[in-house]
């Protein structure tokens, strides 16, 4: 017996038409396909790479390594206070510019130029090559045709997103499109308290994002995270979603409030009762300043909201909490079965100690679920490649994951279309 | 010398779980027996709305040194408290050898 509405067609699967056949996780387990994905996804379309506030003033700069596009970039706040992003190599011979002690990590920082660690040429915060050492030595060097390979920047609702596409003329914010638009407006530039977490995750990608998408498995993986009592009975119920969203490549599920706070405090742990929060994070929501909530967020209006997640193609998800918080999650691929997560939480700056540990007490808690789940994806991983099933049944909460896989294949096959790649992969559902 | 508030003192014996990143908290934790982390939670979770009701007189972005170390205690009461109150063993089971590393989080 549902307790929330479903569309007409009786499910929000066949209501967004996206098939109810059982699907392949070849995609997941084919390093041929990877390879495609690296190139047909990656390298086309809008990565989130950070926020406007880890580039707090000018000269303030971040590398980012993505290993799937091919390439590491230099995200920066030039001189006119715009953010740019450059491929992060020396023009000179192919040096990755910037960089400390283990040149295949991340790093930060503030400066009013770059220089090589090899030769020592130096570009401006606009990417100009303003100094070659022993200039006089070339053969006709032009500086002005040096100058750092540039990147497709923009920002959205102070997320920063890059573009490696140099023929894709999209905007980002027509990119993001009606779920992207539906969230114009929320104070995401308040919650400015981060916590940030990153794993290497032993599963394809796509993998994770499944994980993420759905919360079927909420009830049963994590059943030992709720006291006992209240453990059963969500597993005797299952879950069931408010409503869900598609637009091009990017979907949404919008969810109940469960424990924010618990109707009864025995449901929850002895230290949730002192602290006020948990998973659904703090219960005491901090004033964010606005009286209603963009229309993308709690999509259905429902009374018992608690929260939204929202997957923006290809590997960002943005999760925002009815009690003012917000928790994103990035997936990099390193390879067909590797990856890199990262799960940032935001909120507003606690007032006092006890909103701290409340907020300590949400991220510890997003970390103890985080690792049962990328754990448990290494053991799908492993079977997946075993090949022994090779057709699996989602059912109607897993709509996203049929819409990641979908949209994922579609830009493999537009992208092997327009190569003619000879590889041959079998297509999912 | 003592290191936490002198209203604080009963927790002296544990103030070496006054640590200042998660990752070093949730190492520490993982590198205890379930009695140790049974010990602290015992004497520290009594305390904890005494603490806070301490802790609040304080600005959070000017908090004296032993302040500080109380927050960091509690913090660190936050991690065991999973162990302690459902899952009985260091290590959040089924985690296998994952880690979830912090990589960014607030000084204080």
């Amino acid at each position: 017996m549902p307790h929330f509405t479903k569309p007409a067609e009786g499910s929000w699967t066949e209501h967004f038409g996206l098939g109810t056949e059982p699907v392949s996780y070849e995609d997941s387990i084919s390093s041929a396909h990877y390879e495609l994905e690296r190139d047909a996804i990656f390298r086309r379309t809008w990565l989130n790479v950070g926020r406007v506030e880890q580039l707090p003033r000018v000269g303030s700069y971040f590398t980012r390594e993505l290993d799937a596009a091919r390439t590491s970039v230099v995200v920066l706040r030039d001189s006119d206070g715009e953010v740019r992003a450059f491929h992060n190599i020396c023009r000179h011979r192919g040096n990755k510019l910037v960089w400390n002690d283990y040149p295949g990590e991340e790093t930060n920082g503030t400066c009013r130029q770059f220089t090589c660690k090899y030769h020592g040429w130096r570009y401006n915060l606009h990417g100009e090559c303003t100094f070659v050492q022993q200039e006089s030595e070339f053969f006709g060097l032009e500086k002005a045709d040096h100058g750092l390979v540039p990147v497709r920047a923009d920002v959205w609702e102070g997320f920063i997103f890059v573009n490696l596409d140099g023929a894709d003329t999209t905007p980002l914010r027509e990119y993001l499109g009606e779920i992207g638009e539906g969230l114009v407006g929320y104070p995401f530039h308040k919650m400015t308290q981060v916590h940030r977490y990153r794993a290497e995750v032993r599963s394809n990608w796509k993998l994770f994002i499944d994980a993420f998408t759905e919360f079927y498995h909420a009830p049963v993986l994590h059943a030992k995270q709720a006291v006992a009592e209240e453990s059963r009975k969500l597993q005797g119920i299952g879950y069931e979603a408010l409503a869900y969203g598609v637009d091009g490549p990017h979907g949404m599920v919008s969810s109940w409030g469960g424990m924010s706070p618990p109707k009864d405090l025995s449901m929850v742990k002895p230290i949730e009762r002192v602290l006020h929060s948990g998973l659904f994070g703090p219960w005491d929501a901090p004033d964010i300043g606005i009286d209603e909530l963009p229309p993308g967020l709690n999509p259905a209006r429902h009374p018992s909201w608690g929260m939204d997640s929202f997957l923006f193609f290809p590997n960002f998800m943005v999760l925002i909490w009815k009690t003012n918080w917000v928790l994103t999650y990035h997936y990099w691929p390193t390879s067909y079965n590797t990856h890199i997560f990262e799960g940032t939480c935001y909120f507003v700056p606690p007032r006092t100690a006890l909103e701290r540990l409340a907020q300590e007490l949400a991220v510890v808690t997003f970390k103890e679920y985080g690792l049962q789940d990328s754990n448990t994806l290494e053991a799908t991983q492993t079977m997946l490649e075993s090949r022994a099933v090779t057709e699996f049944p989602l059912n109607d909460q897993e709509i996203l994951l049929r819409l990641l896989h979908r949209t994922a294949h579609q830009y493999v096959n537009e992208y092997r279309q327009q190569t003619a790649t000879p590889v041959r992969v079998s297509a999912a559902s | 010398m003592p290191t936490l508030p002198a209203e604080f003192a009963d927790l002296e014996p544990f103030a070496d779980w006054a640590i200042a990143t998660e990752r070093e908290r949730y190492a520490k934790r993982l590198s205890s027996t379930m009695d140790e982390l049974q010990a602290f939670y015992d004497s520290a979770f009594p305390r904890l709305e005494a603490a806070s009701s301490y802790l609040d007189q304080f600005d959070m972005g000017a908090m004296p040194d032993e302040a500080k170390r109380l927050l960091w205690l509690y913090c660190s009461l936050v991690t065991v408290s999973f162990p302690v109150e459902v899952w009985r063993q260091p290590r959040v089971p089924d985690s296998g050898s994952t880690r979830l590393d912090a990589v960014a989080e607030p000084v204080v």
